[in-house]
Parts: structure tokens; C-alpha cells; sequence
């Protein structure tokens, strides 16, 4: 199907591509379809909404630039989107732009995990105070680079 | 709002499954414990103001956002 975005006009995506957050993300509950599409800058991608073009996120796999990360969330929470097994999640950090100019940051106290068996997906919210909303990406990756 | 006194391990029960515990009382801070069915998601208040206010900060609003080439990285991690 041709879906209408945000970053990159009209494109066209397959079913698998298509996510559903049965309560969105915080902030922003009434959306629930998003296309997870790659982006022209990559490992960048992109988390768009297929129920209002103007809403898109730009999103990175934490792991990249962060790879001690790690998840502290109740297997309830993974439950409700029928997560099994580690081995079946898709995690990705929501990326912030500061119009200022300033370094963009990920959020991974909140990352967005999806079920890649049943493309549900959900925004968590990790316990460790370690995860903050705002990491600098291109510092830490440097930061990890140097380990 | 309901507002009750409580003492330690003394308990609060909301509903049918929620059962809310003060633990410790150690001067201005209380430790709560809660038990809740695996569907209620709990968490600090302030770690929900703060996602959704990343969220809003996030929310890409040009059609070609600046983003950074990423040194360092091998064409595996990508």
C-alpha cells in the first residue's frame, strides 16, 4: 500500500512494516498505526503515523550508540503485546532534534518496543533511573567507541 | 480524593487486585510496595510527565530533519 509521510512524500510500504500501539505513546494516545520506515540517513529510521501524516518520529536502534543498554521492565508490560521471548522484540529509541542546533538526543526511558511476531507494540517506561529521556547519541557512541 | 493514615505494613487495597503496601516511613520519603494485576502499568508520576514531554519534543516537525552521520560505525551495526 502507498501510505502519505511526514520526511519523505508518498511511499509504499508492505503489511509487515505496519505497527500497532493499542495505547500509543505517551502524549499522544489516539494514534495507533505506525509504519516503521527506513530513513535516507541511516541507522536513522522513521516511526510514522498512518492516521496523521504530520506525525512522524525519527527513531534509533539504542543499542548502536549505547551497547549497555539494557531493559528493566515487568513481564506484565511485555504481556500485553504478547511478547514471549526477548528473542522476538524490536527496540528503538525515539530521537529528539533541538531546533536550537544543540546535539539530538534519544530517548531510553521510554523506548518503544515492538512484538516483531505479532507487530504489536508498546512505549515503556524502564526503572532504572541509569536511562534518561535525553542521551546524547553521537558523544555516547563516541564514548562507547573508545571502550 | 480519599485521604487515609497509615502505618507501616499497614495496606491499602484499591479494587479487587490492587494491593498497595507502605513498607518504610524514614523521615520525608516512603517506600510503597504495590501489587497490581500484570495489565495495570505503574510507575513514578514523574517518569510519565517526562516520556510524554519527550514525545512532544520529539515529534519531528520539518519535512527533512538534520540528522548526524555516525562515525565509527560498521556496516553489521547498521
Amino acid at each position: 500500500m502507498e501510505i502519505r509521510t511526514k520526511g519523505m512524500g508518498i511511499v509504499k510500504i508492505e503489511d509487515e512494516q505496519i505497527i500497532t500501539l493499542d495505547e500509543g505513546f505517551y502524549g499522544f494516545e489516539n494514534f495507533r498505526k505506525f509504519a516503521v520506515l527506513d530513513s535516507q540517513e541511516p541507522p536513522f529510521i522513521w516511526i510514522q503515523s498512518l492516521e496523521d501524516e504530520e506525525l512522524a518520529f525519527i527513531a534509533i536502534d539504542p543499542f548502536i550508540f549505547r551497547p549497555d543498554y539494557e531493559l528493566d521492565i515487568d513481564d506484565g508490560v511485555l504481556e500485553f503485546i504478547g511478547l514471549a521471548s526477548p528473542a522476538d522484540a524490536l527496540v528503538f529509541a525515539l530521537v529528539t532534534i533541538p531546533k536550537d542546533g544543540s546535539p539530538i538526543t534519544a530517548n531510553l526511558q521510554g523506548p518503544l518496543i515492538i512484538n516483531k511476531k505479532n507487530k504489536k507494540a508498546l512505549q515503556a517506561a524502564v526503572n532504572s533511573p541509569k536511562w534518561k529521556t535525553k542521551h546524547d547519541i553521537v558523544a555516547e557512541l563516541n564514548a562507547a567507541g573508545r571502550k | 480524593m480519599l485521604i487515609l493514615s497509615r502505618k507501616t505494613n499497614q495496606k491499602i487495597l484499591v479494587g479487587n487486585n490492587i494491593e498497595i503496601t507502605i513498607i518504610e516511613i524514614k523521615g520525608e520519603q516512603v517506600k510503597v510496595g504495590i501489587d497490581a494485576p500484570h495489565n495495570v502499568k505503574v510507575f513514578r508520576e514523574e517518569v510519565y510527565a517526562e516520556i510524554q514531554q519527550e514525545n512532544k519534543a520529539a515529534l519531528v516537525s520539518g519535512t527533512k530533519p538534520v540528522l548526524p552521520k555516525l562515525n565509527g560505525l560498521s556496516k553489521k551495526d547498521l
